[in-house]
């Protein structure tokens, strides 16, 4: 009898939200810590750093790993080393991009109008080109295999994502945007979208000051 | 019929030395194109060679590969280099992740500024020496073997080989408290393999100095 997967984080999105999306994608019911961390939980992390999700009698740590673990398990990662590979290959690029969002909250007002502007040209011209092309080329609904992947799942959170901060960044690109729409209605994904999912807020001030308050940051 | 992979980046370790050395471990030969100008790099972005215009690059199996952790990870499936299952593979990912935060800092080390180098130093050091080997160490302790998961010889292994060395050429003593990382370093060091990497004329690639740091700004036009 397997356990609920535990996840260990702050409340907010942060290296944790595309676990989530995952393991809504995959319909799995999840616990969530989402408090100050206490010493005990500390004390059971590999390198000291968050997140960590408790899955399968293991306590997991960097989020790749985890990434990983459930794409493989959920049956989200092909089986075939070369479509896998097109799925690493393509779930890294979103990563980068993500990472652009991930840290926008840290930057100072002004940096953040230049990151903003980053944000919108890297989407524009190095990443969302990349995918509108695959799904122009084997005209599938997905981008790899023929079903749903980890890829996908990645790759709608983070056109929701870049939206959130660039309303108008698929203008250029109608594929991605019948993606989003086709993605969204899958009924996994739809779920995880409503009010009430496990689905955290795009992360604001309040939120930084406490996790600045946590690591003992300025 | 297979051909060698080849690989296309800068003539320094950077991100591709990873690579360089799981294709050694795996004894697999390669070739290697340097990218010395940028007119080389222009014309590898305007061929479409380059996904997301970056390099480092790996043609292999007809497939033209980007992001430096989807190699590594093909690489590592193909020549059995990660583990048996899926719970083996979720500890070499672990494993492997936390090196890569430490080799990161590492490979950023050359292009930091000059007076921010003292500090990144110390930073490389206290990261190993508190965060990252007691781990490997731990974890060799525990289970008394030769390798870190499955009995068996696998890419964490490797890479942990690889960022050993890497903080050892800035801190040499570095694994002075840890007896069975030393052990483990010279076990691996008697590899066949990996004895055959570490001996001149191999793919091996130096630590990075000015010449390697100017190439890379200019090919990348990042003045």
């Amino acid at each position: 009898m397997s356990e609920k997967p535990k996840l260990h984080y702050f409340n907010g999105r942060g290296r944790m939200e595309s676990i989530r999306w995952l393991l809504a994608a995959a319909g799995v019911e999840l616990a969530e810590l989402l408090s100050v961390l206490t010493v005990k939980v500390y004390g059971a992390l590999l390198f000291q750093q968050v997140p960590m999700v408790e899955i399968d009698g293991m306590k997991m740590v960097q989020t790749r790993a985890i990434l990983s673990y459930i794409a493989g398990k959920y049956n989200l990662y092909e089986k075939d080393l070369k479509e896998r590979a097109w799925i690493d290959m393509y779930v890294e690029g979103v990563r980068d991009l993500m990472d652009l969002i991930r840290v926008h909250h840290k930057l100072s007002p002004q940096e953040q109008q230049k990151n903003l502007a980053l944000i919108g040209e890297k989407a524009a011209t190095r990443y969302f080109p990349v995918y509108e092309k695959i799904l122009k080329d084997h005209k599938d609904d997905f981008l790899v295999g023929n079903q749903l992947t980890w890829a996908d799942v990645q790759l709608i959170e983070a056109i929701l994502t870049v939206e959130e901060k660039v309303p108008t960044i698929l203008s250029e690109f109608p594929l991605l945007q019948a993606f989003k729409a086709r993605v969204s209605s899958i009924a996994t994904i739809k779920k995880f979208l409503q009010p009430g999912s496990q689905r955290k807020l795009p992360t604001d001030e309040k939120a930084v000051a406490f996790t600045n308050r946590i690591f003992n940051r300025r | 019929m297979s051909e060698k992979p080849r690989l296309i980046y800068f003539n320094g370790r950077g991100r591709m030395e990873s690579v360089r050395w799981l294709l050694a471990a795996a004894r697999v030969e390669f070739e290697e194109i340097f990218l010395d100008t940028r007119e080389q790099y222009v014309k590898l972005i305007k061929d479409g060679s380059l996904m997301f215009q970056q390099v480092p690059l790996v043609e292999i199996d007809g497939m033209k590969m980007v992001q430096t952790r989807a190699i590594l990870s093909y690489i590592a499936g193909k020549y059995n280099l990660y583990g048996k299952d899926l719970k083996e593979r979720a500890f070499i990912d672990m494993y492997v992740e936390g090196i890569t935060d430490l080799m990161h800092m590492i490979l950023m080390f050359p292009f930091s500024p000059p007076e921010a180098k003292e500090k990144n130093l110390a930073l490389i050091t206290e990261r190993a020496t508190h965060r990252y080997f007691p781990v490997f160490e731990k974890a060799l302790k525990q289970h008394g073997q030769d390798f870190l998961v499955g009995n068996q010889v696998s890419w964490a292994d490797i890479q942990l080989m690889e960022v050993i060395l890497a903080v050892e050429e800035k801190t040499p003593a570095v694994l002075s408290a840890f007896p069975q990382l030393q052990a483990f370093k010279t076990r691996m060091s008697n590899m066949p393999a990996i004895k055959k990497f570490l001996q001149p004329g191999s793919p091996r690639k130096p630590p990075p100095d000015d010449h390697y740091v100017s190439t890379v700004l200019k090919v990348l036009a990042e003045e």
